[in-house]
């Protein structure tokens, strides 16, 4: 079920970069490229848990900090030859506020 | 007018089949559409040196062999991931697991050969793995980083490469090997006894005549049982106990086939339209499990594919090498006398470690087996090659060909300049020592990736690229050859030099100026290139750039270092290892308040504080800064700790103030951004408490004066300091250091330490610069301190106290 709930403004968060919104379901990190697209996924790499929202924000994608794993924004996949997800989360912008929406699966896609 | 082109189906992704597709492509290329169909989900790439991305010493990226672009460019279809599960000969069409159906004039067939598997229990089990694709590799370097032991089933080539790589990435490793010497396809006893021996020095277990009965464990493997009751723990099992050509497709197309896919010299199958070449070929009755004699099928077959009617395969003489650092290992051919008429001759010099056997039949030399010494390998087997009569040679020969060509006056080995022009260099590619002189005049070649690029010496196995090197320098008349610099990384084909030239030359202050002038390949850069571009600009422009955090690695941009549990560790600058009450009450108090749970010495004198968390980072910076600390930087590729030890005011050895000097040294140098970190030490006397001969920058006092050593490095590779010059005053220890220091950050590559920066650009270099040319090491002192001048601002305190960054330290919101 739906359940969306404002976040913040694109410019609350660093271009490119991150920021981190904790919920009740665990954190969540929300990420803007230079391009102001706007993704947010679990704050779990697929590696070993790393904090995604610390990593370093390229393109539509993030390196995690711990052992420099490459996992696209988009959807969570990590960057071949690594397999894994982070789960993303649905995230919608209007006027230049940032959406979430929780209350959804947590558990890992896959991998 | 044109003729539509024939379809071409190659069945394996491989080394072999792209080969034979390269191949084509030079002597055919407008004959075929050419289809590719893969089992792996990645591009061509050099198997052979998964061995070494095993043992670290390459990355994955370095053995792609042809990228995706090449297909692109080459017209040619490729499927990757998805195999062929059967062929329809009659229809001539081939059909892939996800159902694509393609119709075929020609089929090629080259799906390698499978690790052998054999029929014991526990083979499911989680964590036991072969040794054959990128997947293998990828299960144990993932099994390294989260578990301690490994067996591996096999002591030939393939278990040996495999246990040595595991052993280089921290595992405990055993080797179970069923014959009671290692590797007794290749070597001889003796050979083999030396050869474990020394791997057993570095830490590897034998089991040899070990039986594998069973693999223990519930879900995971937990030990390996051996058939005389020997029970072996282990957390990753490897087998590589050996290959069978895989030969599935083809039995199923009703082609012949014995232990491989039968083909005739022309490389057919029993289908005139099937080709097979590589690993699941069999020719009169042999397989292979080299790369040497599948080049020259590849060669073969594209001929035919061509059109081509005259050239015939003949297996080519094998050799093999054992691709494990600083073990060196030659055999080919026989490798002990095979009767009354044949003869062996053998050299054993235990002090040297080397061990030498030649076998000779009629005259003519026909085995050589070489272990620690293998400068001649090239030459004996040119010697078997060649059928050559050694009758003359034949007293000497054994002491190698220097000294059998001049008579006993040479040393051991040969230099290039002596071998033949049909000496071959290349045992995998067959490319000989002439191919590889004529490309290098003809084409004007001047590196090493030129001469692999036109001639393929080298570009297999690699083992001969010392060689080829060797030769190069002899051509064009120099010592060394560089080595051709390597793309920053993917989002461009610069270099790093080149990057840093061009900032300079066209004045650039920007990144996305910066990156427009080059033409990057992506919006945005990557995470290897964002950081580095950061610090050449910052290192170019000191005072003009504003540095860009986002293109900062997470500690450098939060100033703490990032713990496995996402919390940080905080370490405070202790100048030169000096502390007092005050900063340790400090410390004492910021551990209660903020309940931090582990306070621990670091090796570099001085204390960390682990496990703070994020958001009360600020706070422990606020209150260290009450006491007058700073950040330590222990998170920065940046100016790092000075050691010191007590020196002339306490120790009774001391010949000078090694605690003041060190103290002076990091009051000048800290906040520096080094392109990696940066660590000096300071000794009051030679016996160097402070460990200064492994440092950055280190000083040892002496009665003259002051000693002062460049490019130590503690770390991952040992490697003690040069002697950069020997000074008289404290102020001249300073002005050597900052004139030192900016040269290493204006000249190395960013995240290339003092270490491999010395190596690469020689020690005289840099004493050109620093000591030689006294005006030039003023200018870079001054330089030094200039660009110091918007270096020393306390990041903790603007965090702390200026509310610098705070976006960083709190969550955007919080909700639920
Ligand atoms: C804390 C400390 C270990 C300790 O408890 O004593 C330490 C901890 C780490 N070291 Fe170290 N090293 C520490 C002294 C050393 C020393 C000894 C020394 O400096 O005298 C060495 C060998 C000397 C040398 O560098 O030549 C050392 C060689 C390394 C290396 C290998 C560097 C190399 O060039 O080979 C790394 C990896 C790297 O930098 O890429 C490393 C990396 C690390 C990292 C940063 C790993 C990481 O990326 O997270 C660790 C951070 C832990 C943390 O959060 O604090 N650490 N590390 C020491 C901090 C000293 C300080 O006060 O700042
Ligand atoms: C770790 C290691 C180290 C080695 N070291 C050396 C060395 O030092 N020197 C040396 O000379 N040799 C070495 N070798 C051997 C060498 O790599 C092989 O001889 C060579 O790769 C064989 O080439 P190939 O094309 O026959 O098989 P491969 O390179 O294995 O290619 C076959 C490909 O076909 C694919 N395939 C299989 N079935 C299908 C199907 N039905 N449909 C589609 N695709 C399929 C496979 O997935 C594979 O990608 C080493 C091998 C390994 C594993
Ligand atoms: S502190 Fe240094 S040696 Fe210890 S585990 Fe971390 S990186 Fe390795
Ligand atoms: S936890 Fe992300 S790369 Fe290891």
């Amino acid at each position: 079920m739906a359940d969306w709930i404002e976040i913040g403004r694109v410019e609350d968060i660093p271009k490119p970069g991150s920021r981190l919104v904790e919920t009740g379901k665990g954190p969540i990190a929300v990420f803007r490229g230079t391009d102001d697209a706007i993704f947010a996924l679990h704050n779990r790499c697929p590696h070993r848990g790393g904090p995604l929202s610390e990593g370093l924000v390229h393109g539509h994608k993030v390196t995690c900090p711990l052992h420099n794993w490459v996992i696209e924004l988009e959807n969570g996949e990590a960057v071949a030859p690594d397999v894994g997800c982070a789960a993303p989360v649905p995230v919608r912008v209007a006027d230049g506020r940032i959406w979430i929406e929780i209350g959804m699966r947590l558990e890992v896609a896959h991998g | 007018m044109t003729t539509a082109k024939q379809k071409l189906v190659v069945v394996g992704n491989g080394m072999a089949g792209m080969r034979t597709v390269e191949e084509l492509l030079k002597i055919a290329p407008d004959v075929y559409d050419i289809t590719v169909f893969g089992a792996e989900p990645q591009v061509n790439y050099n198997r052979i040196l998964l061995s070494s991305v095993l043992a670290g010493e390459k990355e994955m990226d370095d053995i792609v062999i042809s990228p995706r672009s090449w297909y692109d460019e080459n017209g040619i279809t490729l499927f990757t991931g998805d195999p062929i599960t059967a062929i329809d000969a009659e229809a001539r069409t081939v059909t892939s697991e996800s159902g694509r159906v393609s119709g075929y004039d020609a089929l090629l067939l080259a799906t390698g050969s499978n690790p052998l598997v054999p029929p014991i229990p526990g083979m499911n089990k989680q964590g036991v793995c072969t040794f054959r694709d990128i997947r293998d590799v990828e299960t144990m370097i993932g099994a390294a980083r989260d578990h301690r032991r490994a067996v591996v089933i096999g002591g030939g080539l393939l278990g040996l490469e495999a246990a040595w790589g595991l052993k280089r990435r921290g595992m405990s490793v055993a080797v179970v090997h069923l014959m009671p010497t290692l590797m007794e396809r290749q070597l001889d006893v003796a050979a083999g006894q030396l050869l474990q021996r020394d791997l057993d020095r570095r830490g590897i277990a034998f089991f040899t005549d070990g039986q594998t009965e069973e693999i223990t464990g519930e879900t995971r493997v937990r030990s390996v049982r051996l058939a005389d009751g020997r029970e072996i723990p282990a957390d990753l099992v490897v087998m590589a106990i050996g290959i069978r050509p895989n030969t599935t497709l083809a039995k199923a197309a009703g082609l012949d086939v014995n232990r491989g896919i039968v083909v005739a010299d022309n490389m057919r199958t029993t289908d005139p339209r099937i080709y097979a070449v590589g690993e699941c070929a069999e020719h009169r009755g042999q397989c292979f499990g080299l790369v040497a004699p599948l080049w020259d099928m590849a060669k073969v077959c594209a001929h035919h594919l061509a059109g081509g009617e005259e050239m015939l395969f003949t297996p080519p003489a094998l050799s093999t090498r054992l691709k494990i650092t600083g073990i060196d290992v030659f055999s080919a051919g026989a490798l002990t006398a095979a009767g009354e008429e044949d003869d062996e001759i053998t050299l054993q010099d235990a002090a040297q470690g080397t061990y030498k056997k030649l076998v000779l039949r009629d005259g003519r030399l026909v085995g050589a087996v070489l272990y620690g010494d293998v400068a001649d390998g090239a030459w004996y087997f040119d010697l078997m090659r060649q059928g050559t009569d050694v009758a003359d040679i034949r007293a000497g020969m054994i002491f190698g060909q220097a000294h059998a060509e001049t008579g006993g006056k040479g040393s051991s080995g040969v230099s290039v300049a002596q071998m033949s022009d049909d000496t071959q260099i290349c045992g995998c590619n067959g490319v000989s020592k002439g191919t590889i002189c004529r490309a290098i005049a003809e084409k004007g070649l001047t590196t090493l990736d030129e001469v692999r690029a036109h001639t393929k010496a080298s570009a297999s196995c690699g083992q001969c690229s010392g060689l080829v090197r060797q030769i190069l320098a002899a051509s064009l008349g120099t010592d060394v050859v560089a080595e051709a610099e390597p793309a920053m990384c993917k989002c461009t084909d610069r270099t790093h030099d080149e990057v840093r030239r061009t900032i300079l030359a066209q004045q650039i202050k920007s990144m996305p100026e910066l990156m427009r002038t080059l033409g990057w390949k992506s919006a945005d850069g990557c995470a290897k290139c964002r950081p580095a571009l950061n610090y050449y600009l910052l290192c170019a422009w000191p005072g003009d750039y504003a540095d860009d955090a986002q293109s900062r690695f997470v500690n450098e941009r939060v100033h703490a270092n990032i713990q496995k549990d996402g919390t940080y560790s905080v370490v405070p600058r202790m100048w030169g290892g000096l502390t007092s009450a005050r900063e340790l009450r400090a410390i004492a108090d910021v551990v209660e308040k903020y309940a931090i749970p582990t306070v621990k010495v670091t090796g570099g004198q001085r204390i960390d504080l682990l496990g703070v968390k994020k958001e009360d980072l600020p706070g422990v910076w606020a209150d260290l800064g009450q006491a007058g600390m700073v950040s330590g930087h222990a998170y920065a590729k940046g100016l790092r700790t000075v050691k010191t030890c007590v020196g002339s005011e306490w120790c009774r050895f001391g010949t000078r103030d090694s605690t003041g000097l060190g103290v002076r040294l990091e009051q000048m140098t800290w906040g520096a951004w080094t392109p990696h970190k940066f660590k000096m030490g300071v000794s009051g006397c030679p016996r160097n408490c402070a460990e200064a001969s492994i440092k950055d920058f280190g000083v040892v006092c002496v009665d003259a004066g002051y000693d002062l050593l460049v490019g130590g490095n503690g770390g991952i590779e040992l490697r003690g300091t040069d002697l950069l010059a020997r000074v008289g005053s404290e102020d001249e220890v300073l002005e050597y250091c900052g004139a030192f220091m900016q040269l290493y950050r204006e000249e190395a590559r960013y995240l290339e330490r003092t270490a491999p920066w010395i190596n690469r650009v020689g020690i005289d270099h840099v004493k050109a610069r620093v000591v030689t040319d006294e005006e030039g090491r003023r200018t870079l002192h001054r330089r030094f301190l200039y660009s110091q001048r918007f270096a020393q601002n306390d990041p903790w305190a603007e965090r702390a106290a200026k509310g610098m960054a705070a976006h960083e330290f709190q969550p955007l919101r919080k909700v639920g």
